[in-house]
């Protein structure tokens, strides 16, 4: 069973709609208890930091997903999920959850032909082995819309990079944390096969 | 770098999949939610569905499509057609449409286009404009005028200034859609779209036209639109999306391969 954390950050419907498709058991929760006790986790998000870092303390979600990291259970983010999970947040200047060093910086992209919001289909590198990235081929693109990149302090957090006029970091985590910038929920069969992946993770990063 | 996507529109009437050739005699061909689903088999980027209802008290069947194509479909596809609110187009959004297209509402009220961004983001608020070919003139300048009601009403704007309006208003991406070449199946408007998207920094999705894959090749490279929209091309079955995009790939245009 995966619990959805649900604190109004847009499309979480669409996480519970693909892992019903691929016959994933997946529940809403607002409830921070339910939170610590869950047997897996999804932190998604589509919205601001600042307002989504706002939401999640005043309900007391927020400590309850470091509660739950330091636990042990798996926990999948997604786009602003894989943001606020660092130290900080250039969106807002708004200090996150901080479970990985590192900031959330804005695409300051020189080259003007060079689109914000990134939106699309892009190619996902992988750079460090991982359970949930198994299968990955060079060339394999998924579905991303964001202006912010997750910018880990330490490399030994980034399990792989994109290219959008620099290269950032598009996958990310840390023990039995991984965090995706782009949308497994939105990437057609390769984007279900990570939730597929996560389902049956049992939270160890090799 | 990001890749092109090629994006399939359905026409939705009463819930039933349709097509219009020069937006007159629709006829009816099918199911939207199976169709989705083939296309997204095939590696469909994105889809749009376009609500060509005529009545307002049949438009929660639509609410009902796009509920079933959110369910069988893992890519972002778009609603378009009658939205006149910021409502209508939060429903939509719940019911699972990533974006949603505003159109003629948004010619008759700019003001909806920034209602829309401020309530579900820019990047999910998609304006669509109908353009006609006219004679370049004071009001019109680029020679394309913006019409509503299916391209029956021509309303005295020019489409260039249109769009760029359109992205200053909160719009986080652009459909233009060709009148004169819609359902000719002979290309797209090359020179439109390439005006529009030398005007604005947002991406613009190329309408109208299409025909063969070399079509797509021209409006993605020529007519350097990010996206390029197919329908007639594909729904009669004389290519698969699959074809389309094995022949960019082909052509070199940047294009997903695996899905």
């Amino acid at each position: 069973m995966i619990t959805i954390v649900d604190y109004n950050a847009g499309n979480l419907r669409s996480v519970k709609r693909a892992c019903d498709a691929v016959g994933i058991g997946s529940e809403l929760t607002q409830d921070p208890e339910a939170v610590i006790r869950a047997e897996r986790i999804v932190f998604p998000g589509v919205g601001n930091a600042a307002s989504a870092m706002r939401t999640l303390e005043e309900t007391g979600l927020a400590e309850a997903i470091k509660t739950a990291f330091y636990k042990g259970i798996p926990i999948l983010g997604i786009c602003l999920g894989a943001q606020i999970i660092l130290e900080r947040s250039e969106e807002g200047e708004v200090f996150c959850l901080g479970v990985i060093r590192g900031v959330t910086r804005r695409f300051a992209l020189k080259n003007k032909t060079l689109k914000i919001p990134h939106m699309g289909w892009n190619e996902v590198r992988v750079e460090i082995d991982h359970p949930l990235l198994n299968g990955i081929q060079t060339g394999d693109e998924f579905y991303f819309v964001h202006s912010y990149f997750p910018d880990p302090a330490d490399p030994i957090h980034i399990y792989a990079t994109t290219d959008y006029g620099r290269r950032f970091c598009s996958a990310l985590g840390k023990d039995n944390l991984f965090a995706a910038q782009f949308h497994p929920e939105k990437s057609g069969r390769l984007g279900l096969e990570i939730l597929k992946r996560f389902a049956a993770w049992e939270g160890s990063p090799c | 770098m990001l890749s092109k996507r090629v994006i399939a529109c359905l026409d939705v009437k009463d819930g039933r999949l349709a097509k219009s050739i020069k937006f007159v005699n629709t006829k009816e061909i099918g199911d939207p939610v199976e169709k989705a689903r083939q296309y997204y088999q095939d590696g469909l980027d994105e889809l749009v569905l376009y609500d060509i209802t005529a009545s307002s008290d049949k438009r929660d069947i639509m609410i009902e499509v796009v509920e079933k194509v959110a369910s069988q479909i893992f890519i972002p596809f778009s609603v378009g057609g009658g939205i006149r609110s910021v409502q209508d187009a939060t429903k939509l959004r719940m019911a699972g449409a990533e974006k949603i297209n505003v159109n003629s509402a948004a010619v008759k009220d700019p003001e909806l286009i920034t209602r829309c961004s401020h309530a579900i983001g820019a990047q999910s608020t998609v304006l669509s404009m109908d353009v006609l070919r006219v004679r370049a003139g004071r009001a019109i300048p680029s020679g394309y005028e913006i019409v509503i009601n299916g391209g029956r009403t021509r309303m005295g704007i020019d489409a260039v200034q249109w769009a760029v309006r359109g992205e200053a208003l909160g719009a986080g991406e652009l459909v233009v859609n060709s009148i004169d070449a819609d359902g000719t199946l002979e290309g797209y408007e090359i020179k439109l779209t390439r005006m529009v998207a030398d005007s604005v920094g947002i991406p613009v999705i190329a309408s109208g036209g299409a025909g063969k894959p070399e079509h797509l090749y021209e409006v993605l490279s020529e007519g350097r639109a990010d996206a390029a929209l197919v329908a007639s091309m594909v729904h009669y079955g004389e290519y698969t999306v699959g074809e389309i995009k094995a022949y960019l790939n082909t052509r070199d245009v940047k294009i997903r391969m695996r899905y």
